[in-house]
């Protein structure tokens, strides 16, 4: 039989009012005139409004092309130190949200609230809007990708391929009771292409993924790019797997940057070590975690970087920090709560994917300063060891974590050697940093992807390196 | 607001269909051992697929202010858009399914915040060195559908989670373990929550090493989830089999795994949180036998998939979110009749695989799994002996499932999405440090 269920009914009265970006600005600076009526240790609310495009492909045919538009907000609490939350679709009734947004807090709260304070700001951005392609028309970007779509399928033993191209633009509004209102915008492009060849019941991928900050021409210039991706799947079937065990390891600008963030940086965001007494002696500030010429960065303020911003969603100016300096652990990524509860200077790194979210801490640009050494004179003295390039993957515990390379190939005698299948590489944080024996002169920051974090993913993020060497990297076999 | 946006698609296109969800959820967050933070969300998105000239225009908001542009929006997509040879369905027969209990909502904020707080108690009357966080949330969705053929078709689900997650650092040495219920009826203790993390604490309640090398591998439930669902999974997508980017590809009625291997996806389990009346698309709810005995019996599809390789739709279009696509909804593996301990006791040496962490990272369309194993354990001389560490775990599904040793009578469902044993393979290759 059919399901009967209860029918219901939408309430759009008011949201229905809200159809330009002055009327949500005009809400925004009513709100900030308020927030100071209301019985809470500190009230933020976010406005936001976004569009976004996409296109992609699956094999020689368009597989989906669609549009989208999003408004919505959230108001934060804070209460005696309990948080509350609330996110909304609906613009209606905003008064009644704060109250419940603080009553939620008040019951979550039974302590004193700790809480970094921070310089009040009134800031509006100039917009980026001009900078993003997604008022662009679908014609141009679907010419691009049809071009590299053919050029994937000109390669003989190519059996599919995946081609994924999005690009947003999002405006965020932040105030507080405090008196901060800030205004916000940014444009995000996203690239993803796969090449799959086949052999005899046998499948094999490459991949490359890229990303801008709303430039266009990020994605409209990788012909070679896509072309050896292509040819390297190709490759892929008849190269051979690794045998598992512990290797010396260079890695590429692009992979390296991947390790940086995921085998230090998430272990240097706070909220994974303030309210917890063991971890905080783990990660004592001075502690040395890797040889004396590592150097390890996050920088929000990097200009057009897809983790670049002024101000975070807590409100909080963005600096440059360096988490280690010449081996030793020298600082760490905060929100406003774990720089009070820390008694440590305030970083500029709450961040949320969106209104739907709180904020929570997060890495921006994160980076390993470049050193001295050549790609050459890391390979020099390599007996047996694995060269990897590119990026498929990585995710961390903190303690371990594992990555995975676009590309591998054999080092014999200090040469690049035969290339190898996809290697999942795996360490734990407390030997591989130290294990770093040779960082080189190239930084290159790579663009690709999203960072996943307590069910907020993907936020765009960026990180890099030089080329850097590990000695006894373990490597699981293909 | 719905009839009027197809009415307005109907203008300018031969079919429409508009998919809404709304939705409301509150949970509450416990961090280091207490109550952090209490959450509401309201959430509300309409999205209007149309298809004119025979190819699909797609268009969503979240912004009713917008919603009037929606058919524009769709029909500028709709000039590149996938040839449409489908029809959207008229309103369908289908099974019912309980997915409503109104119980849910009425579940307390005190209620939850007691079960929170005992299930911290009781992880840490366990070990009293752990630092807890926990989440409960009670969630209800509202779906509805409306389309030119004449659906006109809804479902309301009530959802009910809790998850525990305990930390210990010791020097270096940290370990985390973690477990988690959901239903759409309220569940009222958590001390099966306990019981379940509990089990994991006490199996790595001490590190020992492991050589590498091959040897027999047990993954319980939540390591076949993290190991082998993800290559299995796409394998069995009907979109990927369409595009021969499936190694299972022409392969139906094959036997390609072990005898003892049964798969089906079944969306109509009572009170599962994955169950529905109907796929995003408005085609019924059906079980669909995918794997059975080790036979390849069915690929999923929705409309447009199943229009292109002269299928029918499986009733599995799922949207998260964006267009819809096949997706399974919960996926059920067979259980068998052997315990968990009978199947250690017979084990000289040996790993049993908990959670895997990167087994996505790797080949996955040929089959691959390869990661790092985040909470394992060793087997030695029939016993569970500690926790192992800075271990790699990696196999092919096609080789992997072709020999079972034994698959557990421990069946359990994991978030709605997988119901699971343990099984128990021979021999899987392993990287130790």
């Amino acid at each position: 039989m059919t399901s009967q269920l209860p029918q219901f009914k939408l309430k759009l009265e008011y949201s229905l009012k809200v159809t330009t970006l002055t009327e949500l600005r005009n809400i925004a600076h009513e709100l900030s005139q308020q927030l100071y009526h209301y019985r809470a240790d500190y009230l933020e609310i976010h406005l936001e409004e976004s569009s976004g495009s996409y296109i992609s492909y699956r094999g020689q045919n368009l597989d989906t092309a669609g549009r989208s538009s999003d408004l919505g907000g959230n108001i934060r609490a804070l209460v005696n130190g309990g948080w509350g939350f609330v996110s909304f679709n609906s613009l209606d009734d905003i008064q009644k949200r704060i109250d419940q947004a603080i009553h939620q807090a008040a019951l979550a709260g039974s302590a004193q609230s700790q809480f970094a304070s921070a310089p009040s700001v009134t800031y509006a951005q100039p917009d980026e809007l001009s900078q993003s392609s997604v008022e662009r028309p679908l014609e141009d970007k679907k010419r691009v990708l049809d071009e590299y779509k053919d050029l994937i399928w000109q390669t003989k033993g190519i059996k599919t391929s995946f081609i994924r191209f999005s690009d947003g633009y999002r405006r965020r509004f932040y105030v507080n009771s405090r008196g901060s209102v800030i205004e916000q915008s940014r444009a995000d492009i996203n690239f993803n292409a796969t090449a799959i060849a086949s052999a005899d019941g046998e499948l094999q991928q490459s991949n490359i993924s890229v990303g801008s900050r709303g430039d266009y021409n990020a994605i409209t210039r990788l012909h070679s790019q896509i072309k050896d991706m292509t040819e390297h799947a190709v490759k892929l079937l008849t190269a051979p797997k690794v045998k598992g065990g512990e290797y010396t390891v260079i890695l590429d600008p692009i992979l390296a940057g991947v390790f940086v963030h995921e085998a230090f940086g998430h272990l240097s965001e706070a909220d994974h070590i303030y309210e917890n007494p063991q971890m905080r002696e783990v990660m004592v500030l001075g502690k040395k975690f890797g040889p004396k010429i590592l150097n390890i960065v996050d920088n929000p303020t990097m200009p057009d970087l897809r983790g670049s911003y002024k101000y975070d969603d807590e409100g909080v100016a963005a600096t440059k920090n360096y988490l280690i300096r010449e081996g030793k652990l020298s600082g760490r990524l905060h929100s406003r709560e774990t720089a009070a509860k820390m008694n440590e200077p305030l970083s500029g790194n709450a961040r949320a994917i969106s209104y739907r979210y709180a904020p929570i801490v997060r890495m921006s640009n994160t980076y390993i300063e470049p050193g001295t050494s050549t790609l050459e004179e890391m390979l020099d003295g390599v007996k047996e060891g694995i060269y990897v390039k590119n990026w498929y993957g990585g995710t961390t515990s903190m303690e371990m974590f594992t990555f995975s390379s676009g590309e591998a190939y054999m080092i014999r005698d200090g040469k690049i050697a035969e290339a190898l299948r996809l290697v999942v590489l795996s360490g734990n944080v407390f030997d591989t940093l130290h294990n770093i024996d040779m960082i080189g002169n190239d930084l290159d920051m790579n663009q690709g992807g999203g960072c996943g974090k307590g069910g907020q993913s993907p936020l765009p993020v960026s990180n890099g390196s030089p080329h850097i060497r590990i000695q006894k990297c373990l490597v699981g076999g293909a | 607001m719905l009839e009027k946006i197809i009415e307005q698609a109907k203008k300018v296109a031969e079919q429409a269909e508009c998919f809404m969800v709304e939705s409301e959820s509150a949970p509450i967050h416990f961090e280091a051992n207490h109550l952090k933070n209490i959450e509401s969300k309201q959430s509300l998105s309409l999205a209007l697929r149309i298809i004119k000239d025979g190819k699909i225009g797609y268009a969503a908001s979240s912004n009713p202010a917008n919603w009037p542009k929606l058919a524009d929006m769709a029909l500028e997509t709709a000039a590149y858009g996938q040839t449409a040879r489908f029809q959207f369905p008229a309103t369908q027969t289908c099974p019912e399914v309980k997915i409503f209990d109104p119980e849910v909502e009425t579940v307390s904020l005190e209620e939850m915040v007691k079960l929170g707080k005992d299930m911290i108690t009781g992880l840490l009357e366990i070990n009293p060195e752990l630092v807890c966080s926990a989440s409960l949330a009670k969630s209800t969705f509202r779906i509805r559908l409306l389309n030119t053929s004449g659906a006109d078709i809804s479902y309301k689900k009530s959802h009910f989670s809790m998850g525990l997650e305990g930390t210990l650092v010791r020097g270096t040495d940290m370990l985390f373990v973690g477990d988690g219920l959901s239903s759409c009826r309220p569940i009222r203790s958590g001390s099966e929550v306990v019981n379940l993390v509990g089990k994991q604490l006490e199996r790595a309640s001490r590190n020992v090493n492991l050589q590498s090398g091959e040897m027999p591998v047990i993954f319980t439930p939540h390591g076949v989830g993290s190991t082998i669902i993800p290559a299995l999974s796409a394998a069995l997508n009907g979109k990927l089999v369409q595009e021969k980017a499936s190694p299972l590809a022409g392969k139906l009625g094959e036997q390609m795994f072990d005898p003892a291997f049964s798969l089906v996806d079944d969306p109509t389990q009572s009170f599962s949180p994955n169950s529905r009346p109907f796929d995003d698309e408005g085609t019924a709810s059906q079980i669909t036998p995918m794997v059975e005995s080790g036979v390849i019996k069915n690929f999923i599809y929705d409309l447009r998939t199943a229009a292109l390789a002269k299928a029918k739709s499986t009733g599995n279009a799922e949207r998260h979110g964006g267009q819809p696509a096949p997706g399974f909804s919960a996926l059920m593996i067979k259980p068998g009749t052997v315990s968990f301990e009978e199947m250690v006791s017979g084990i000289k040496e040996g790993l049993i695989v908990e959670f895997m962490m990167g087994a996505e990272q790797g080949n996955v369309l040929g089959g691959d799994f390869s990661g790092n194993v985040l909470l394992g354990y060793k087997i030695e001389n029939g016993q569970i002996a500690g926790r192992v560490k800075d271990t790699m775990l990696s196999g092919n599904i096609y080789n992997a499932l072709k020999t079972i040793n034994a698959i557990g009578s421990d069946g359990r469902w994991l978030d709605g999405e997988l119901f699971s044993p343990s099984i128990y393979f021979p021999k899987l290759s392993v990287a130790a440090k």
